[in-house]
């Protein structure tokens, strides 16, 4: 006997999201590109502006206020933008009407991939021959020699971006690698330009702290000025040439200011070091933090001050000895559920 | 536009594929040369002339007729506007099959195969995509020295397969095997230069039959 099943339509319908990401027509593009204009147009009338000469900050600043948005990620406010600039760049359809792909290597699946391959190995064989017809006229090899530094190659994102498609990480260092063995050769100058493509220039990041020159005071004394913290003590430091070594805080000298001899001693370290106690004058400002703290920032300010007053060898010698690095340990937070920053609270078996 | 079909299957040689080479021809170019007596397939030895030397010498008088009748069928399928691919994975000849195909106007495969390539053609490839008509093997072995996965799968999705057997490889499966060297550079070339000249003049002349029918 036959027994009649019924089911519902949810069993039959097809997983929506299984399809992957969307695919846009050309057409669809188009459409969007058509209403984005017409709507351009209606905003500048809106906004009682010229429709003509309305530009991408105008629409910006219009659609700002027309829909104040409180929201704090820019992205999730509205915005009105190009069409090509909000759907990603797509393939389109790889084959013709009769059935016959565009491209001689479709049928390897990343065809762009192959393909730059296959030309980047062109380029190598051309090199290699013109290298050969020089070799038999006797003539020599290389000209100029390349600047190897300041470029580099494009990253595997980069590369993705430019070939529409995705590669594995295999893939790209096998490119570097053809790409690393194309510039070894000797006449690599004639594919300079092929090269360019796939190379980027890394701006130079020495970043050269500028040694401030001696200023001059009334008296034709040299002076410099330094500034210094460590923890929360905020201090800034005058060292005068022609001195006889006298230390003035806040107005009062460092004996009555800093008892301790630890403090003192940190105060003097930047003067002992190059040799120079009795030869500067120094008056300093320091405000903030405690007593070490106070005594660490001024001994900072104070060996910023001496550079302007030192070789650079010196200066040198000077950083390597930890007198120009501000000290970055502060005070660690407390945790919740700890007693301190580490102390946990005492544990009880029961 | 059935004449156009029907007439070339009336003649034995309508491309006058014999005059493209000759055996002098492919003696120069070293074809005859096979592997060591060790390496050989043992579907392989109707082919193989003698051993020299414990080196195995391939018959260039059966060479001659496989690649006549190789040579007479890709100028049919080329005429028909069929797809031809060319499949290699000898890395020393990639670029020149490349080359060759692009300069046919045809297609080459001559990298890593991804496995379901023509089988799962429809989700690897995009959505109704038309598969090669026929495939050609310059180099029936792969990297590994194991017989091709595309020679299988042709014959599963019904795709007719030409292919260069060396002596070390297995002529089963493939329709239009063609006994030859498959190392030597001079032997590839001179494949690459006949495959080359058989497609373009069956396309020449289909051009010309349409618009001889044309005029009509």
């Amino acid at each position: 006997t036959l027994r009649l099943i019924c089911t519902t339509m949810a069993v039959q319908q097809k997983n929506v999201g299984a399809a992957g990401p969307e695919k846009y027509t050309e057409a669809f593009i188009k459409k969007q590109i058509e209403e984005f204009n017409l709507g351009k147009r209606h905003l500048a009338n809106m906004m009682g502006e010229d429709p003509e000469t309305f530009t991408q900050e105008d629409i910006d600043r219009a659609i700002a206020y027309l829909f104040p948005s409180g929201l704090f990620d820019k992205q999730a406010r509205p915005m009105m933008k190009h069409p090509t600039e909000i759907f990603p760049e797509q393939r389109k359809i790889q084959w013709g009407e009769d059935g016959r792909p565009f491209h001689f290597l479709f049928y390897t699946g990343k065809q762009s991939y192959y393909s730059l391959m296959h030309e980047t190995y062109e380029k190598l064989l051309n090199v290699q021959k013109h290298q050969d017809q020089l070799t038999v006229q006797d003539l020599p090899l290389q000209k100029e020699k390349r600047n190897l530094a300041g470029s580099r190659w494009l990253t595997k994102i980069e590369l993705e971006e430019m070939l529409l498609e995705k590669l594995s990480d295999d893939d790209y260092s096998r490119f570097i690698q053809l790409l690393q063995k194309l510039v070894a050769l000797p006449c690599a100058d004639i594919e300079k330009e092929y090269i360019q493509k796939f190379s980027k220039e890394v701006p130079a990041q020495l970043q050269k702290v500028v040694i401030e020159p001696l200023q001059y005071d009334e008296r034709g004394v040299a002076f410099s000025t330094g500034e210094g913290k460590r923890k929360t003590a905020r201090a800034t430091a005058v060292v005068y040439d022609n001195g006889s070594g006298k230390i003035t805080v806040n107005g009062i000298d460092i004996l009555h200011y800093f008892p301790v001899l630890q403090d003192r001693e940190q105060l003097l370290f930047p003067f002992q070091f190059l040799g120079r106690i009795g030869k500067h004058d120094m008056v300093c400002t320091v405000s903030g933090g405690g007593r070490s703290a106070q005594a660490g920032a001024i001994r900072l300010a104070s060996a910023k001050a001496l550079r302007s007053f030192v070789t650079e060898k010196e200066v040198e010698f000077m950083r390597q000895a930890g007198l120009l690095t501000v000290d970055p340990r502060v005070k660690e937070r407390k945790k919740p559920g700890q007693e301190g920053p580490r102390r946990k609270f005492t544990w009880k078996k029961r | 536009e059935n004449k156009l079909l029907t007439e070339p299957l009336s003649h034995p040689d309508f491309f006058s594929v014999k005059e493209l080479f000759t055996l002098k021809d492919l003696f120069d170019a070293r074809v005859h040369l096979g592997h060591k007596k060790g390496c050989r397939h043992r579907f392989m030895e109707p082919y193989i002339f003698g051993c020299r030397l414990d080196q195995d010498i391939i018959d260039l008088d059966q060479t001659m007729q496989h690649l006549q009748l190789a040579l007479n069928f890709t100028a049919h399928v080329a005429y028909r506007g069929g797809i031809i691919l060319f499949v290699s994975r000898k890395r020393q000849f990639c670029h020149l099959i490349e080359s060759t195909a692009r300069a046919c106007g045809e297609y080459a495969h001559t990298r890593y195969w991804q496995g379901g390539l023509l089988t799962n053609a429809n989700i690897q490839l995009g959505h109704g995509v038309r598969l090669p008509d026929l495939l050609i093997f310059l180099s029936t072995l792969n990297n590994v020295f194991e017989p091709h996965v595309a020679i299988r799968d042709a014959a599963k999705m019904s795709i007719p397969t030409v292919g260069v057997v060396d002596t070390n490889c297995n002529p089963c499966l493939i329709t239009y095997p063609i006994p030859g060297n498959d190392d030597s550079p001079t032997a590839m070339e001179l494949y690459c230069k006949l495959f080359r000249m058989t497609i373009i003049r069956a396309k020449d002349k289909r051009r010309q039959s349409e618009a001889i029918e044309e005029l009509r």
